[in-house]
């Protein structure tokens, strides 16, 4: 046996053949489109906006929307979903699915919540790949405590007039549309509403924010609001239950990057054993010291360990019985093994890691956004605890 | 005009295959394994067959254990019409494989046959050619250009010395080879659509053709480690290696 990407991964009983093309296939097309291409973006601080619409060619946009808005959704279960966060990450450049995919995040509040008209206007252009499409929440006043944002939006006839600010949104300097938390009532949570604003809007203004530890390749931007007028139309769900809005979409997120960190853990596991394998240092190779076997050994232990419990997790999300508690620990537990991982394929690469253009660098400057970002991991403790309970 | 396509399960190229300790063959184990890209080409070329309006119905035909379900069903997604599965147990060897699919053939009747010249596995390079023999059905082999006229079929061949082009009647086998194509991504909506299409299964008895065994595997083992390459300071130099150390020059 060998410690590959592919031979790392535990057996799921789960997997059907058609999951399997779909990895075959979602992986030709990776090797061919963006593999090749994917540090040059990197350090570009830039995606080819043509990657968009061959990524809904392929079906990977549309995964798991509905058919009449140009997506794929019948016989699309968690395991399709699991395959595609894989691979993406398998590309070892964070950036790339953190931007691709951001409508993952940014589209299912119109869909869940939205009027039919602005999911006919929105979803088809965003699941094609031709229109954009991101989520605001954070602030800079802060982002932890969502109750607490301070951007209004107050009702004036038929429109909201919109003021404050967004900050670390990814994908927003592309965004045509932003799915945008706002304060519509009272103070804390049940003053929160949810609502579409496209980018067009006189009073919308965004500067980039491109001096980032990594996700380079991904348009992260702050957003200002100064007097945008939106339409109340554009509300996704009711008036001041937006927060409820904002927590159903975590869980979804909270999944695929928990699937993306262990990914990413297994891509440092297979470039430190390829190396390991080869790197000969006082007479053996550097899998031949004991020290090294270990950290080999561990980093495989903690990747089983997040990969069952991802499973699991994913089992109870196809049996609809999922619980925010344990999702938000399994994030936590992936950021925890991704950082490991990061960290003991560096030591074994040696100096080798620690120059640019290799996936295991890459990584190791990703950690903290994965650790950070969708619910930081003292965050996801607490919401655990009160969840349990506690 | 109906064209019969055979697909193969094999290991996928990107893996690099380790022999076994005990030698008795590849490791095998939580391989990662696709179908084997000349059998790729050949559906490719199926399916465009069909999309210029000269095939009506393609087939993908695998061999194997029911494993191989999952290169027909990625077959069925790239376009092919429906699948038929040989059930054997593990991956019988080029001339059983030829008898079995010149079963198929007798049940399907199709007007071209198209394989892989060879798998990325055994590369073996026999298939083709020995159903071309039982069959007695013309075969143009290392296909880089093929062309439908009439009941002839145009063949370019990649040979030796460049390119040949043959007319062979129709039905016929082909062979491709790289550069006939460049497959397509079957998308997520294929994927989930070639779940519904049909997939029958045949036992070898069902053909009438008892799988039997001609050839033993010794032993599997690594090729031997190539040694670093050193850079040589003359043209003189350069000679004399080939001559006395590497002998290839006399
Ligand atoms: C590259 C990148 C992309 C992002 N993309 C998006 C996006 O698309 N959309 C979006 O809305 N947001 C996005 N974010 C923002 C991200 O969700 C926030 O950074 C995150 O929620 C934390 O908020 P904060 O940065 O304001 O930190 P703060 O909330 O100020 O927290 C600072 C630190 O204090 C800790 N902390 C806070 N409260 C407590 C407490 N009660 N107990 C203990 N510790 C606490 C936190 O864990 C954190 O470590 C992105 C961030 C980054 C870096």
């Amino acid at each position: 046996m060998s410690l590959t990407f592919d031979s790392a991964r535990l057996a799921n009983p789960h997997l059907t053949s058609d999951h399997e093309s779909w990895r075959g296939q979602l992986r030709k097309f990776i090797d061919a489109e963006i593999m090749p291409f994917a540090d040059d973006w990197d350090e570009a601080g830039e995606i080819p906006i043509e990657l968009w619409p061959k990524a809904a060619a392929v079906g990977l946009l549309g995964m798991g929307f509905p058919e009449e808005f140009g997506g794929t959704l019948e016989g699309i279960d968690s395991w399709h979903n699991w395959i595609a966060n894989e691979e993406l990450a398998r590309i070892g450049v964070g950036g790339i699915p953190a931007s691709l995919m951001v409508h993952g995040i940014g589209l299912p509040p119109v869909l869940n919540w939205g009027s039919q008209a602005l999911k006919e206007l929105v979803a088809p252009q965003v699941l094609a790949g031709t229109r954009h499409i991101a989520l605001g929440i954070t602030e800079p006043g802060g982002g932890s405590d969502v109750a607490q944002l301070q951007t209004t939006a107050v009702r004036d006839g038929d429109d909201y007039v919109v003021n404050g600010s967004k900050t670390y949104i990814t994908g927003g300097m592309r965004a045509n549309w932003v799915s945008t938390a706002v304060r519509t009532g009272g103070a804390g949570a049940g003053g929160v509403s949810m609502l579409l604003i496209p980018t067009d809007t006189p009073g919308f203004s965004r500067t980039e924010l491109d001096h980032k530890q990594g996700w380079w390749a991904s348009d992260t931007a702050t957003l200002y609001f100064d007097d945008v007028r939106v339409p109340v139309a554009n509300l996704l769900g009711e008036e001041n239950r937006g927060f409820n809005v904002i927590m159903t979409n975590f869980n979804g997120e909270r999944m695929f990057m928990a699937a993306a960190m262990e990914a990413c853990g297994r891509v440092c596991l297979e470039e430190a054993v390829q190396w390991a394998q080869e790197r000969k240092t006082f007479g053996k190779r550097l899998a031949d010291h004991q020290v090294i076997r270990h950290k080999i050994a561990q980093m495989k232990q903690k990747l089983n360990a997040t990969q069952a419990y991802i499973r699991v997790c994913y089992e109870s999300i196809e049996a609809g019985n999922p619980n925010p508690g344990d999702i938000a620990l399994l994030k936590v537990q992936a950021s925890e093994t991704m950082e490991f991982c990061a960290r003991e394929a560096m030591q074994i690469l040696g100096g080798s890691g620690y120059m640019r253009g290799n996936r295991v660098e890459r990584i190791y400057r990703e950690v903290r956004v994965n650790a950070i970002g969708g619910g930081s991991e003292e965050i996801m403790r607490d919401l655990a605890a009160r969840q349990y309970g506690v | 005009m109906k064209v019969l396509v055979a697909v193969k399960r094999v290991v996928d190229y990107n893996v690099k295959v380790r022999a076994k300790a005990d030698g008795t063959g590849a490791d095998l184990n939580n391989v990662k394994m696709a179908i084997n890209p000349f059998c790729e080409i050949a559906i490719e070329e199926a399916v465009r067959l069909k999309e210029a309006g000269v095939a009506t119905e393609v087939i993908a035909v695998s061999i194997g254990d029911k494993s191989c379900q999952e290169q027909i069903r990625t077959a069925l997604a790239l376009g092919a019409d429906r699948g038929i599965q040989v059930e054997t147990d593990g991956s019988p060897e080029p001339l059983v494989v030829a008898k079995l699919l010149k079963g198929v053939i007798a049940k399907e009747e199709p007007q071209l046959v198209i394989l892989g010249k060879q798998s990325i596995d055994g590369d073996n390079n026999q298939t083709g050619q020995m159903l071309g023999a039982l069959t007695n059905m013309p075969q143009g082999t290392f296909a880089s250009e093929i062309k439908v006229e009439g009941d002839k079929l145009n063949v370019t061949r990649e040979i030796d010395g460049g390119l040949q082009t043959i007319a062979l009647n129709l039905p016929a086998i082909v062979t491709t080879d790289l550069r006939l194509n460049e497959p397509r991504y079957a998308s997520l909506p294929n994927i989930m659509k070639a779940k519904k299409k049909q997939l029958d299964v045949y036992t070898p008895a069902d053909l009438g053709v008892e799988p039997s065994a001609h050839l033993t595997t010794v032993k599997v083992e690594p090729p031997a480690e190539r040694q670093a390459g050193i850079i040589v300071e003359s043209v003189e130099q350069l000679v004399d290696k080939l001559k006395n150390e590497a002998k290839v020059i006399s």
